[in-house]
């Protein structure tokens, strides 16, 4: 994650699954490129399926860019557990942080692609949320 | 275009058109569509691609659109572009898909 560009939108996949979270980026990796920042947490702290609040904040530190991170999450409490992480954040981070209303997957390349192309934060969670449009 | 812009918009207001075919097994899928967008968002022209002539017209930069064309093997990609770099633009973009985004 070095050569990540500082610049780009960070993006932060978060999944009950350990699995789906680490296969989303590696298919962001693949078929966008190594420019965006990039991180992903899943399962509980005892290793099942789940999601904590220690690994989304850790996470959202990993793929940190001043130009703001964008959270893509799967179910319930991937999404309560990340607006808490966000919460939880120092007050001039917390409203660089997004969490998008999309698919994990699909929404993580997208943001991913957007974020690789230099947009703002805003731009790359609309381009995420056109999967529900 | 915008006043601003007037005396460059002057030279490129005319749209620029080019076709090419997809040659790439898949057509253009997810990674195709993914490289397709990020070429595009190299130039401030703007670029639009479509499966006819005449349109309906898909904007390059988003990659949503571009993959919801689903535009298969075979099939024409017509581009339209317009803006002060639409010349370099359409040239990367007919290059792109020439070479089948890299995976023919």
């Amino acid at each position: 994650m070095s050569s990540a560009n500082a610049r780009n939108v960070g993006i932060v996949i978060v999944s009950h699954s350990p699995k789906i979270a680490e296969g989303a980026a590696d298919m962001v990796r693949q078929m966008v490129g190594s420019a965006v920042p990039l991180a992903w947490t899943g399962g509980d702290v005892d290793g099942g399926l789940g999601t904590n609040v220690a690994g989304i904040l850790e996470a959202i530190e990993t793929a940190w860019s001043p130009a703001g991170v964008a959270v893509l999450v799967d179910l319930g409490g991937a999404e309560t557990n990340s607006e808490m992480a966000v919460e939880m954040l120092a007050e001039d981070r917390r409203a660089r942080v997004v969490v998008c209303n999309a698919p994990v997957v699909e929404g993580a390349v997208i943001a991913a692609t957007e974020s690789s192309g230099g947009s703002s934060l805003a731009a790359v969670k609309r381009s995420a949320e056109e999967f529900y449009a | 275009m915008h006043d601003a812009h007037a005396s460059r918009a002057g030279e490129t207001s005319v749209p620029l058109t080019a076709s090419a075919v997809l040659v790439n097994k898949v057509g253009l899928h997810a990674r195709p569509s993914v490289k397709l967008t990020q070429c595009a968002k190299k130039f401030v022209a703007k670029i639009e691609l479509a499966l006819a002539e005449d349109g309906p017209w898909t904007d390059a930069k988003s990659p949503v659109k571009v993959m919801r064309v689903k535009a298969p093997q075979g099939a024409t990609l017509h581009f339209r572009v317009a803006g002060a770099d639409g010349e370099a633009a359409l040239a990367a973009m007919l290059a792109l898909v020439h070479d089948g985004f890299g995976e023919v």
